[in-house]
């Protein structure tokens, strides 16, 4: 059955440090895959999944009534993974076989391959585009349901973003929520070197959306977002989560630069699950 | 004539958009069927659909990489989306979302690209699709359709929409000689014999199919009888067909309005080294763009002509 799973606020907080553990670990096993972005959007997918936000059943991950979240930074997958094992789509001891031979959860995520996972993406820029059409559809078929989709900020970059956002703020779609993972750093520098965003909010109202700035490692000012997001009504609502690439772990937080696209090796990896406390 | 198949007439008939979009506006009583346009619908013919439908057509404006997210979302909540535009803009301007967004995850999204080819004439080349065969044909699990004229594009279409998984169906922009009665047998994957011969096999698809009926007669006024394929799905193709014109005929012209790597005369190529090796000569547009000019101009230029196909089975028949 279709339900928002909702925990109270210290378990939330408790799912998050779990989800920060499994990514650290999950990467660390690996050798190699996206730790510092994963741990960027924490408290956001958890108090999607966990927070009474998402409705969604494991059991029967294709309800077409279902709300969708669409993961288009796909490099963010060892994040993901984390809390659709939390959410129960599979063991979370699966997570250990993250970019092996054989494993569904690849580098990047796989929807042909994985249940829960609503598009393949790892290629930027594509997942709003596709949660256009999901929200289309169900506008079309009068289905009373969200879709969520969460970009990176250096993936705004992409075009693709900005005819998708010019389309869903044309046709009012209510139904949409765009979140930006804002953890200020891309592959090889700061956002800000590369191509500034702010201000980011007024892009997004430019193209008739409503738009919201948050601390997106609070996860009252998170809930408050998706609170906010759903007593919109007639334009599609972009959250920018302000975060830090790498929270939770200092060595990923001070060098961001140094750790796009690498695993802690595993002396390091036990120094970050001290740090994270799970 | 076998497949009751007969050439009726070699004036113009419709322009091959046109029937696919009358046959899309009546497939639309699948309530399933959307149309996503780039804003050429009344070029595409999509308009059609639009006109009867209006609530499941979509013009999502000059932004193909967005259509084809869009349509692959559509997808992905149980539609089928029809994703339409002029064939080179679909299939290079947004390859990389027709690759990750639609052929990876398998997404039942309709591609249909038109104003293919250089026939398209005075508009130039950046119009002119010459590579979206071979686009198209990279892609794992695509089929690929390049119907001749207006009744096979109808009946492509209605094939299309039938068929489960990601297809294109390449349409050029003018109107082309009549090949088909309404109701014509039209299989996907199965090459269509229009002529008899058992000296030469000439395979062509798209417009070339009425100039290798053209040129069959001209062989035949020199006593050289050739089989006629018109192999309108180049993915899957139909490697029995093939294999049996190499068994049973001294050789084989492809002929395409496409470049000439990727495409019909590669695919074709493939399933002759692997089955039966035989003689083979191509009738295509070479390894270069074409120009401006009035269609039979660009196409008399750029070697896309009936004499140019004799002239390819002269050469498979030479000793």
């Amino acid at each position: 059955m279709l339900e928002a799973r909702t925990e109270e606020r210290s378990e939330i907080e408790e799912v998050a440090r779990r989800i920060r553990r499994d990514i650290v670990t999950s990467t660390t096993a690996a050798g190699s895959g996206h730790p510092s972005t994963s741990l960027s959007m924490v408290e956001v997918v958890t108090r999607l999944y966990f927070g009474g936000v998402l409705r969604y059943d494991p059991a029967d991950p294709h309800n077409p009534d279902r709300d969708r979240f669409i993961l288009s930074k796909g490099h963010g997958a060892p994040g993901l993974y984390a809390v659709l094992a939390e959410a129960g789509y599979f063991p979370v001891d699966d997570l250990k076989t993250l970019r092996k031979l054989g494993s569904p959860l690849e580098g990047h995520p796989n929807m042909a391959r994985l249940p829960g996972v609503e598009a393949s993406t790892g290629s930027l820029g594509q997942g709003l585009s596709i949660g256009v059409g999901h929200a289309l559809a169900a506008r079309l078929d009068g289905r009373d349901l969200r879709v969520y989709v969460m970009s990176g900020d250096g993936e705004l970059e992409e075009g693709q973003v900005w005819e998708a956002v010019m389309y869903a703020g044309n046709q009012g779609l209510d139904n949409l929520t765009f979140i930006v993972d804002h953890n200020k750093f891309q592959q090889t520098a700061a956002v800000e070197d590369v191509l500034p965003l702010d201000p980011l909010d007024a892009k997004f109202k430019g193209f008739q959306w409503e738009a919201t700035t948050i601390d997106g490692h609070s996860t009252d000012e998170v809930a408050k977002a998706f609170d906010w997001a759903r007593g919109v009504s007639g334009a599609p609502q972009a959250i920018v989560a302000n975060t830090v690439k790498g929270k939770g772990v200092s060595l990923l937080e001070e060098t961001p630069e140094s750790w796009h696209g690498k695993a802690l090796p595993p002396d390091e990896a036990e120094k970050a699950l001290q740090e994270i406390g799970a | 004539m076998s497949l009751g198949l007969s050439r009726i007439d070699l004036p113009d008939g419709a322009p091959p958009r046109e029937a696919f979009g009358e046959a899309l506006a009546e497939a639309g009583r699948d309530e399933r069927i959307v149309a996503v346009d780039g804003d050429v619908n009344n070029s595409t013919f999509t308009s059609k659909f639009a006109e009867k439908y209006p609530d499941r057509f979509f013009n999502v404006g000059i932004a193909e990489s967005n259509l084809i997210g869009i349509a692959s979302g559509f997808s992905a909540s149980g539609k089928i989306p029809v994703a339409a535009s002029f064939a080179i803009f679909l299939l290079g301007n947004a390859f990389d979302q027709i690759r990750m967004s639609v052929a990876f995850p398998n997404q039942n999204v309709k591609l249909v690209g038109t104003h293919a080819g250089i026939s398209i004439g005075e508009d130039g080349p950046s119009q002119m699709a010459v590579e979206d065969v071979a686009l198209a044909c990279a892609l794992p699990g695509f089929t690929v359709i390049v119907p001749a004229d207006a009744a096979s594009a109808s009946a492509a279409t209605r094939a299309m929409l039938e068929r489960e998984g990601p297809s294109f169906l390449r349409l050029g922009r003018s109107k082309v000689p009549v090949i088909y009665e309404d109701g014509a047998d039209f299989q996907l994957g199965k090459a269509n014999r229009l002529r008899d011969g058992d000296d030469l096999t000439i395979i062509a698809n798209g417009i070339m199919v009425a100039m290798a009926l053209d040129a069959a007669e001209g062989l035949a006024a020199e006593g050289i009888e050739a089989r006629v394929l018109d192999m309108h799905t180049v993915k899957p193709i139909d490697t029995a067909a093939i294999e049996q014109a190499a068994n049973e005929t001294r050789g084989i012209v492809v002929a395409e309005e496409h470049l000439a790597w990727g495409g019909l005369g590669a695919t074709v190529s493939m399933v002759v080294a692997e089955r039966r090796p035989t003689k083979m000569a191509f009738v295509n547009i070479g390894d270069t763009y074409a120009t401006s000019g009035k269609p039979e101009e660009v196409l008399a230029q750029f070697g896309l002509t009936p004499d140019a196909i004799i002239d390819a089975g002269h050469r498979v028949l030479k000793d």
